[in-house]
């Protein structure tokens, strides 16, 4: 078994975690199509009963507001990876570093 | 905590350490995050101390015109918002969430304004960083009105109506209730944390890794980042605290 340096083990962890962060961000799928879905209802509901519109914008906000939850943590998770990894920090305590 | 990113050196979007102290063994740090909520929340008093000397000095009985009249257009707008999502019963209850969005409103806007940021070692004129985009902030307001919703649905329902309301609809269901109560303040502070980071730091690598461009497509980014999600967010965040609060009171 071949012998790896620190610096090796450190940079596979560094881009294993860039792969990491860019699959994390997949999570903005599903707010896209989410917060697209309550628009168009919005806008047929508008349609139909303009004198409701400020009922149906608080609505729609809110329900777009909380469709986005499940994107900004998949976002929160690509910048912990970035900026803050908490992996390398691991690996240098199991080698004993 | 180590920053990964070897970009050009402009490419600067971080909380810095200005100072560290000690007291009674605990560590704490003042960052430059800390100095931007601090210098907003003393100019956003020293404001309101001008206005209301202004408003005492107005005459009640006539239609008031410039400042005073923008604050009263405002303050009608809020009681109508509280009222709507509230109930008339919770009426008072907006006092608390004006002060509450104005400090999101200006602090996610804060984005635009050059201030005086301190770096480890330098005082600069620099445009601030949103103190929203730290998760300090923003957790401590969640966690206010985490602490808000137990309390006053306490206080609405009694001791016993209100832990039978975490029983429901049954017995069997109470873990997942608990972690549903614990998992309100923390998706409201990333939710809101996560919108303004993310706006900074695409605007920092467009500011940092195109900067021959940045004249022409940061206003825009500004516009949507600080302007148009700024107020949305802060607006989201006041909502969303309402509906929790008046719906731990019912």
């Amino acid at each position: 078994m071949a012998e790896y340096s620190m610096e090796q083990g450190t940079a596979l962890i560094l881009a294993c975690s860039a792969i990491g962060a860019g699959c994390a961000m997949s999570a903005g799928i599903g707010p896209g199509v989410g917060q697209g879905f309550a628009a168009g209802k919005g806008a047929e509901a508008v349609g139909r009963q303009p004198a409701a519109s400020g009922d149906i914008m608080r609505t729609m906000l809110l329900g777009c507001a909380v469709a986005e939850t499940t994107g900004i943590y998949g976002l929160f998770i690509a910048i912990m990876l970035i900026f803050a990894n908490p992996l390398v920090s691991r690996y240098l305590r199991i080698i004993g570093q | 905590m180590p920053i990964f990113l070897l970009a050009t050196e402009e490419v600067d979007f971080n909380i810095h350490t200005i100072k560290e102290f000690t007291i009674f063994g605990v560590k704490f740090v003042f960052t430059n995050s800390m100095w931007n909520a601090l210098c907003i929340a003393v100019a956003i008093v020293i404001f309101c101390i001008i206005a209301g000397r202004k408003i005492r000095r107005a005459d009640p009985l006539k239609p008031q015109k410039g400042l005073v009249g923008i604050l009263e257009m405002l303050v009608e707008m809020l009681d109508k918002t509280t009222v709507e999502t509230m109930g008339p019963q919770n009426k008072n209850f907006s006092a608390f969430y004006g002060g509450m969005i104005i400090y999101i409103m200006v602090c996610n806007l804060s984005g635009l304004l050059l201030w005086f940021v301190p770096y480890p070692g330098r005082l600069t004129i620099d445009f601030m960083r949103p103190p929203t985009a730290d998760l300090a902030v923003t957790l401590s307001l969640a966690l206010i009105t985490f602490f808000m919703t137990q309390g006053f649905g306490l206080k609405a329902k009694g001791l016993k109506g209100w832990l039978k309301g975490f029983t429901e609809p049954v017995a069997f269901l109470t873990p997942i209730n608990l972690i549903g109560e614990v998992a309100n303040p923390v998706s409201l502070s990333f939710r809101l944390m996560g919108n303004v980071l993310a706006g900074t730091i695409i605007m920092g690598l467009y500011y940092g890794m195109l900067p021959y461009l940045t004249y022409i497509i940061t206003p825009a980014l500004h516009f949507y980042f600080d302007v148009f999600a700024g107020l949305l967010q802060s607006y989201i965040f006041m909502m969303l605290s309402m509906i929790y609060v008046s719906g731990a009171m019912e």
